[in-house]
């Protein structure tokens, strides 16, 4: 794998029964970039994270991370690459425990006698409990996930991003269910990841886009409207018009 | 669905070593002389031998649904394959005692006007050979159904039909008599196995302690497999799918692995079955009979190992009792057996000794 | 009276074509001459094809024709030329000897060609076939010429050309190869083949008339497999045009839907055993369409407000459960009616079998299998589309939620759902009581089609179900031939699980949210 791969693609198009849930859609997240992406509900968002990690396949267009065809990889195959994600809707193994639902995710050889022949060594169970601090639940540790609320789930799924140890990020709605205090606390752990991996962050909440503090990406029906610093897009009449205006 | 993790360790061990120390008492029990009190007699260590070959059936479908959710309704398939093996074997053992006396043809060929064995047979006659056979047939067998239906991510009930599809076609295939399996009868008549006529007391008690010995190792290895992390690889697979996906695993590979594995433990059980009961014929493939294994393991409860054994025992000996003077109830019983255990014990009887224990 | 109109119409048509009324008379009055002009008469008369003869040399025969003294002839009290009234007085018996009887025997044999009765004049044509003799070509031309019964002509045409290829002008021996080459039949391939040795000149002719042959032969099994297939096709389309609504549509996965199919066809067994002996007996079948669809549709209804509804985002349990009550459903049939089959007898118009165009033929009630299949699925799909239930099960389908809050009794529309799809396998089951065992396990034999069927058309779609049902009956049959019915079936598994692998969600996919869960 090697460092510092870009994410880029250009002229998506998703047809969903003749809907075009993106259309001709381009972006390019550089190595390192911290990118916000914005969008009134139903712009894309979402579907474009599936065409990046490999759950829908584009009508047409280039999806590329470093020298990758994204559009010919399928999920496991792209998550190797380096790409990691955390679902709008939290989604993890109900049944397990969190520590174990972090054991899984944890960078570690892939294969099915790797699996069978796994043993939690000091360095891994350092690394799990050093998320754990990370995303609060240090104490839940043993609880089944099933039973978590909702903002717990949020970060257990990012902890879960966390120790995957990706290249790529794609955060979608991270801070949904979440104290003032933890999206704070969410913005300055984006914010420190970034520089070191790329992170794209699909979030509705614009104090929360503010606190990130860098490029913003707008997207309406499917396709980019507007891109720049979150004062300039915040100016754009086009984006008044859609979606900040409503 | 409770994870491995969360039954408590020392009731499972404890019901563990109840079960198999209870199951060494009929091979005991019967060798005592005849008359004495305690003695049971070659009847129930027979039965008791089947059903140990049924409970290691039982684990190998735990092991698929209970934990990697693949519902599998052809398991009889696998069962009956690893018999049918062990059956080429045995048929092979008669020699020219068979009926017709040829030395090398069983009966039902020389009947069909065979001249020569069927290339499919060479080899049959040595029992390793047989025996890895019915380990590897079924194994090959899951792995080809299994890979075509993973990777284009046939889950849940469409899976089930398909293995159902699958051991509906293997039934009339091998009802048919110019597939050199002996058609509607199958095969029945055996002699001796490993140079051991069947029909001796010393066979019997040798074929009990050998199912015993495979239900223990087959456990030992489920017991490992479902512990390790991949164990909980298959309970993320079984609960989120794609999920896993996301997490960079090949689902297709892990579902594989199991199913094989599974499909192999199948094939052993019948391997194990067939001596002891002395027949195998197509019948062994009907989908009722898998569809009926996967309810000893809801019975039991699954997704815990020894409830499948715990279900595959229950539900047989429940059986065999109401047979014995109601046959025509049985069918009726067992059906609202499947709606009780849907309905009303979703964790089955290890959930409900757990509920009392909690 | 039919009769009487074909004589007419037979008497009408031969005017033009029989051999001068002069001749004709001058040639029967030579019945009562010597044996020698008897014999030559006989021969000539049964060569003619004049129907009027028929009843002369029959006479001639039994000894019933009598001649005066003038040489006019009587079959009793009337002219045997005309038939008209005539006296009779001073009449003696024609004589005859062997060499006459025997001529008799022929030209009677090939005069029935002319017979009013259909199969007189097959048996006729059939004799004539076997001689093989050029003679009798103008025989068959007039014969030929009047006939109209399909089947006749068809062996008149045969014996028309094994007589001509019997001829010794080539020209004639063509026009032979040509007509029963175009006949397409299995027996002009025989005649043709049998000639083929005696004319080595002509065996390039030969060879490519029966290749004609050949191909029409083909075509017409291939007819009659694709009927076949047809057939099998839409079983299975009422096999699982139920299982398309409750598993297509509702998602629910029912394994006792064999049973209700099974339960169908016991209805219909009691409603004929009520209805016999009554003047509605006749129509017990159709009575029992409506019978078995309240039937199962009620228990139905039952199953799923009772059990099923419990289970709701547990197919796998859903699954097992059905399966246990088509387990019980089918014991206790068993128990009540007895394991052995129960006989349920097809209306007389069902019955027989029917000819098409090119000898195609098809047995009655499969071909009513296929319109009542199509019946049914116009039912479903207008049921659907058209009634008000139709749109409250539409809208819970899409969205169980925002279909509650518009004042949609969801539990309702589920239970009726439920019971409607169980109810066309009652239907269904009417249908395979006419080609099928009504026994306690009749169902089993369908439920992995039907599934295969519902799996292969595309989960929720109708035009699916029936293109999946018809090509995988198609199929089978086509496949049958060639690898039997056991291979078949396998063949027809393993395609589908290959097909599956390009297109995992059927043929008619649904694409969208819906589908993903
Ligand atoms: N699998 C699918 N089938 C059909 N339509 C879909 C599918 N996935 C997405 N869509 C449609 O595509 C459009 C874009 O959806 P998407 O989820 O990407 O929006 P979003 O920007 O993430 O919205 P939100 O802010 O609400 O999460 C929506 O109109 C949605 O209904
Ligand atoms: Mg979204």
């Amino acid at each position: 794998m090697k460092k510092g791969a870009s994410l880029y693609l250009d002229g998506i198009t998703v047809t969903f029964d003749g809907f075009r849930a993106l259309n001709n859609l381009s972006l390019i997240v550089e190595p390192g970039e911290l990118r916000a992406v914005i969008g009134p509900n139903g712009a894309g968002k979402t579907t474009m994270m599936d065409v990046i990690t490999g759950k829908t396949k584009p009508d047409s267009g280039t999806a590329r991370f470093g020298d990758h065809d994204l559009t010919r990889l399928d999920e496991t195959r792209i998550a190797n690459l380096g790409i990691g994600r955390k679902f709008q809707k939290p989604t993890m193994f109900d049944a397990l425990t969190v520590f174990e639902n972090l054991e899984l995710a944890l960078k570690a050889p892939r294969g099915t006698l790797a699996a069978l022949h796994w043993r939690l060594s000091g360095e891994a169970r350092e690394r799990i409990d050093e998320v754990l601090t990370e995303i609060g639940l240090t104490e839940r540790a043993k609880d089944r996930a099933g039973i978590l609320s909702h903002g717990q789930r949020q970060w257990l799924e990012i902890g879960m991003l966390l120790m995957q140890d990706p290249e790529l990020l794609l955060v979608d709605e991270p801070v949904a269910g979440m104290t003032d205090q933890e999206t704070e606390h969410t913005a300055a752990l984006l914010r420190r990841i970034a520089g070191k991996r790329s992170v794209v962050v699909v979030e509705h909440d614009l104090e929360f886009v503010r606190a990130l503090g860098r490029k913003v990406t707008v997207l309406h029906e499917g396709s980019v409207l507007s891109e720049g610093p979150i004062e300039q897009v915040q100016e754009d009449p086009r984006v008044i018009d859609v979606y900040l205006g409503r | 669905m409770p994870g491995i993790s969360s039954l408590r360790f020392n009731l499972r061990l404890l019901l563990v070593a109840l079960i198999f120390v209870l199951l060494l008492l009929p091979p005991l029990l019967n060798a005592l002389p005849a008359g004495h009190p305690l003695r049971v007699s070659d009847f129930v260590v027979a039965v008791t031998g089947k059903w140990i070959c049924y409970a290691i059936l039982a684990l190998s479908i735990d092991l698929a649904w209970g934990y990697a959710g693949i519902l599998s309704l052809g398991h009889g398939a696998f069962f009956a394959l690893g018999g049918y093996a062990m059956g080429m074997h045995l048929m092979r053992n008669i020699g020219d005692r068979g009926v017709y006396g040829h030395p090398i043809l069983p009966d039902f060929m020389v009947f069909l006007g065979y001249k020569e064995l069927p290339w499919y047979w060479l080899g049959f006659e040595y029992f390793p050979f047989a025996m890895l056979m019915a380990l590897l047939v079924p194994g090959a067998l899951a792995g080809l159904v299994g890979w075509l239906a993973f990777r284009s991510r046939i889950t849940g009930v469409y899976l089930s039909i398909i293995t159902q599809a699958m051991t509906y076609a293997l039934m009339l295939a091998f009802f048919r008599n110019d597939m050199g399996f002996g058609g509607n009868n199958g095969f029945t008549d055996f002699k001796d196995l490993l140079g051991v006529p069947l029909n001796t007391p010393s066979a019997r008690t040798g074929l009990y302690l050998a199912a015993f010995g495979a239900l223990l190792i087959t456990l030992l290895i489920s017991a490992h497999v479902v512990q390790s992390k991949f164990g909980r690889l298959l309970i993320a697979i079984r609960d989120a799918e794609s999920r896993v996906r996301f997490l960079g695993y090949d689902v297709t590979a892990f579902k594989l692995f199991v199913f094989v594995l599974s499909a192999m433990m199948a094939g052993l059980a019948g391997a194990l079955y067939v001596p002891l009961v002395g027949i195998i014929n197509p019948g062994e493939f009907s989908p009722g009979n898998s569809i009926e294994a996967v309810v000893w393991v809801a019975f039991g409860g699954r997704g815990t190992l020894i409830g499948a054994i715990l279900g595959a025992f229950s539900v047989n000996a429940l059986k065999t009792w109401l047979t014995s003077f109601a046959p025509d109830l049985w069918l009726l019983v067992l059906g609202a057996l499947f709606i009780v255990v849907t309905l009303f014990l979703p964790r089955g009887l290890i959930g409900l000794i757990k509920r009392r224990g909690a | 009276m039919k009769r009487l109109i074909l004589t007419l119409l037979l008497v009408l048509g031969l005017a033009p074509i029989c051999f001068a009324q002069n001749e004709f008379n001058a040639t029967a009055l030579r019945l009562g001459g010597s044996f020698g002009e008897q014999a030559e008469a006989v021969e000539k008369l049964g060569l003619s094809g004049d129907p009027r003869a028929l009843p002369l040399l029959q006479a001639l025969a039994d000894g019933k024709l009598a001649r005066m003294p003038d040489g006019a002839l009587r079959i009793g009290d009337a002219d045997a030329l005309t038939g008209a009234p005539a006296d009779a007085t001073g009449a003696s018996p024609v004589r005859i000897n062997n060499r006459v009887r025997a001529a008799l025997r022929s030209a009677l044999g090939r005069l029935q060609i002319v017979s009013p009765d259909p199969a007189e004049r097959l048996r006729a044509a059939d004799g004539i076939l076997r001689s093989r003799s050029a003679q009798d070509l103008p025989l068959l031309d007039a014969a030929l010429a009047r006939e109209t019964v399909p089947r006749i002509r068809e062996r008149l045409v045969l014996a028309q050309g094994a007589a001509r290829l019997a001829s010794d002008d080539e020209a004639m021996k063509r026009a032979g190869i040509e007509s029963l080459g175009a006949s397409g039949s299995e027996a002009a391939r025989t005649v043709l083949l049998e000639a083929r040795t005696g004319n080595a000149g002509l065996a390039e002719a030969i060879d490519a008339a029966v290749a004609r042959i050949d191909r029409q032969l083909a075509f017409r099994r291939a007819g009659e497999l694709l009927f076949q297939g047809l057939s099998l096709g839409s079983v299975l389309l009422l096999a699982a045009l139920g299982l398309a609504v409750t598993f297509g549509v509702m998602g629910v996965i029912n394994m006792a839907h064999g049973e209700f199919v099974m339960l169908g066809a016991y209805t219909t067994f009691l409603v004929q055993e009520a209805l016999r002996g009554t003047f509605l007996a006749p129509w017990a079948l159709p009575l029992a369409v409506p019978a078995a669809f309240l039937v199962t549709a009620v228990l139905g209804a039952a199953l799923e407000r009772g059990l099923i509804r419990h289970l709701y985002g547990r197919p796998l349990e859903t699954l097992l459960m059905t399966f246990g009550v088509g387990m019980m459903l089918q014991q206790a049939v068993r128990l009540i009616f007895g394991a052995q089959n129960r006989e349920v007898s097809s209306p007389a118009w069902m019955q027989g079998t029917l000819m098409l165009p090119g000898e195609i033929s098809v047995t009655q009630n499969r071909l009513w299998i296929i319109v009542f299949g199509i019946a049914v699925l116009l039912l479903v799909m207008a049921a659907i589309r058209f009634t008000r239930f139709g749109l409250e099960m539409r809208a819970v389908v899409q969205n169980r939620r925002i279909a509650a809050t518009m004042g949609i009794r969801t539990g309702r529309v589920d239970a009726l759902t439920f019971a409607f799809g169980s109810g066309i396998a009652g239907m269904a089951g009417v249908a395979l009581s006419q080609i099928d065992n009504v026994s306690p396990n009749l169902g089993t034999g369908y439920i992995v089609d039907s599934f295969m069927v519902v799996v292969f058309g595309g989960v929720g779609s109708l035009a699916g179900t029936l293109i999946g049902a018809l090509t995988l009956g198609v199929f089978n049959k086509l496949l049958e031939p060639y690898t039997g019915v056991v291979l078949a079936k396998v063949a027809v598994l393993v395609g589908i699980m290959l097909f599956i692998q390009r297109r995992p969600k059927g043929l008619f996919a649904l694409k969208g949210r819906a589908a993903d869960q």
